[in-house]
């Protein structure tokens, strides 16, 4: 990332690198250093013992399961948003755009309370699906429910404005040279939007493993099968164990990091075999 | 750390609106989330009383929230000068791991430091359709109890110890009382992280048919979230709960509020103190004090003290809420 690709017309790259080095180390760096330090307290099997006890290593499964599975279902979903958006104009379409932004703004504790009391088994929802043996709230699925809502806004927003670029001309084009509707999807529309949903699904995926807020209501917080690991880190510093609490943040921080760090790659191979 | 933040703007602000009147006090009490309006009016209480009796202006600030999580912000330097919290390990964790208040601290004020106590009782929805009379009925198939996670919240904690101590007596040992709190958290379907959260999931979501509450919750509960809704019963033993108070010595010295701080909290135990905490629900430490008619609500039980029966705080919280303990052992597969 760090090579230059072209000599660009504005000069001054050392300044900006530099500035851009700086704001990262303090920003991001220096509190995550500050992390590693304090688990730096415990020793190795201290620090083993911690991070792999039978209940940590079950929220590990939820948190980061239930991620999984809400990123990649935000996937089909927030491009089916972002090209009806883009691609369909209809009475309302600025409402519903806005919309969309709305699991940004809102407060996660709100969310999270408000989808509790919709899945609840009193609950308006809750009401329906509970006859057909369905319980969302104070399940895994209510967790998921509450990722899925937070997450949403990621995939949309970074589909959203590659699509704009991408003409419908080229899918006329594409049409008129005898690809049928499905070829046209497979060959020429998706290949060109793969790298933002993945993006998106990359971003909706991180953010999904660090949620608190929104989730604690909704999930129940029984050990070993609801628990997320951020309410964990919680327990451990209401117990004044913060070195512990560090450890757990410290091994999802590593996991979160190597997960990032394959999709990247993963999408650089993309992108270089579709040759944008 | 928002709250520091918040009230680092107040205090400027107060600093602003109230210019240097050489004896003017701003106190900043750290408190646990019930107190909420027991402080509301004790303060206008001390407020006129420390201006009659000295001349100078109080300004009493509150802060509210979990006990645990209002202890680390005073350990992470929220500058509280007096703090009012759910337990003393709280208060212990706070001399602990920032020395400005010392070891002996509960000895120095009457009653452990505790001018107010309350205990853990139920509450039921109304006409007690599951007919439950004391912790025996908890334990039962098919009742759903709710309770707070002892992990993360302070009330919670003494939950678990009241009943943990009420099978101790009935069954004999400290293996059957593991037996009957298991199985008593067996019928706990959600572990809420605070109290206030276990309090919406029963009143609120409709969730559970008993709450175990601190006493004066289950009364404002009675009173305000669900008037007509809820019955409050009585167990036969549970266990008394002394939420401590102290000074932070050292805070309110640099900030010059030492005497005042002293005498914010000595005044707790004046008998116009005592009435109004009597009124707010909590037992009071001289209940000669109080208004009779507040008193009679509060029925009499067996209670049991944490130090008595569990060998205080500190041996409490290891034995049963460390990582392992007894409540880590019951959700062992």
């Amino acid at each position: 990332m760090m090579r230059i690709k072209k000599r660009s017309v504005i000069p001054g790259f050392g300044l900006s690198v530099g500035f851009a080095l700086t704001y990262l180390s303090v920003i991001i760096l220096l509190p995550l250093a500050a992390t590693f330090i304090k688990t730096a307290d415990l020793s190795w099997t201290q620090f083993w013992s911690a991070v792999t006890s039978d209940r940590v290593l079950a929220s590990y499964k939820v948190t980061f399961g239930a991620s999984l599975a809400a990123a990649l279902f935000n996937m089909p979903c927030g491009l089916m948003l972002a090209w009806v958006l883009v691609r369909y104009d209809f009475v309302g379409r600025r409402v519903v755009d806005a919309l969309v932004d709305l699991p940004f703004a809102l407060p996660t504790a709100v969310a999270g309370i408000s989808l509790t009391s919709l899945y609840s088994t009193n609950g308006l929802f809750g009401k329906l699906l509970e006859p057909i043996g369905i319980k969302v709230a104070y399940t895994p699925i209510g967790i998921w429910v509450a990722l899925t809502f937070i997450g949403l806004p990621f995939v949309v927003r970074t589909v959203q404005p590659v699509l704009q670029e991408l003409e419908p001309e080229i899918e006329e084009a594409s049409a008129t040279l005898g690809a049928s509707r499905l070829q046209t999807i497979r060959r020429v529309v998706l290949p060109g939007l793969m790298p933002s949903v993945l993006t998106g699904f990359t971003l909706a995926f991180a953010r999904a493993i660090g949620e608190y807020g929104s989730v604690v209501f909704i999930s129940g917080n029984m050990p070993m099968r609801t628990e997320i690991t951020p309410l964990l880190i919680i327990t451990k510093l209401e117990q004044y164990e913060y070195a512990e609490a560090t450890a757990l943040a410290v091994v999802m921080l590593v996991i979160s990091f190597a997960l990032l760090l394959f999709i990247q790659i993963v999408q650089g191979r993309l992108q270089r075999r579709l040759g944008t | 750390m928002k709250l520091t933040t918040i009230f680092g703007t107040i205090a400027t602000v107060a600093a602003i609106a109230f210019p240097a009147a050489a004896k003017d006090h701003t106190l900043l009490n750290v408190s646990y989330d019930p107190t909420r309006e027991l402080y509301v009016e004790y303060n206008k209480v001390f407020t006129k009383y420390w201006k009659d009796k000295t001349g100078d202006t109080v300004i009493v600030q509150q802060s509210h929230g979990g006990a645990g999580k209002q202890a680390r912000a005073v350990i992470d330097g929220l500058e509280a000068d007096v703090v009012t919290l759910a337990l003393a390990y709280d208060i212990d964790a706070i001399a602990e791991r920032t020395g400005r208040i010392p070891a002996n601290w509960q000895s120095r004020l009457p009653n452990n430091s505790a001018p107010y106590t309350s205990t853990i009782v139920f509450l039921v929805r109304k006409g007690n359709p599951k007919g439950i009379k004391d912790w025996d009925d908890l334990v039962k198939p098919g009742v759903s109890v709710i309770t707070p996670n002892p992990k993360t919240s302070g009330g919670a904690r003494w939950n678990f110890l009241a009943a943990w101590a009420y099978a101790k007596k009935q069954y004999g040992s400290d293996e059957k009382a593991k037996e009957f709190v298991t199985k008593l958290y067996k019928n706990v379907p959600v572990l809420d992280s605070g109290a206030r959260g276990s309090t919406i999931t029963f009143v609120q979501r409709g969730i559970g048919d008993v709450f175990l509450s601190w006493e004066n919750e289950a009364f404002l509960a009675l009173n305000e979230l669900g008037a007509g809704k809820f019955e409050i019963v009585v167990p036969s033993l549970s266990i008394l709960a002394e939420p401590p108070v102290t000074v932070v010595d050292k805070t309110a010295k640099k900030k010059g509020n030492l005497e005042v701080a002293q005498a914010y909290l000595e005044h707790l135990y004046s008998s116009e103190a005592q009435r109004i905490i009597a009124k707010h629900y909590y037992r009071p430490f001289k209940p000669e004090d109080a208004d009779p008619a507040d008193l009679k609500r509060f029925p009499k039980l067996e209670l049991v003290t944490v130090d008595e029966e569990f060998g205080g705080w500190q041996k409490a919280q290891k034995t049963h809420f460390a990582d392992g303990g007894t409540f880590d052992q019951i959700y062992k597969p």
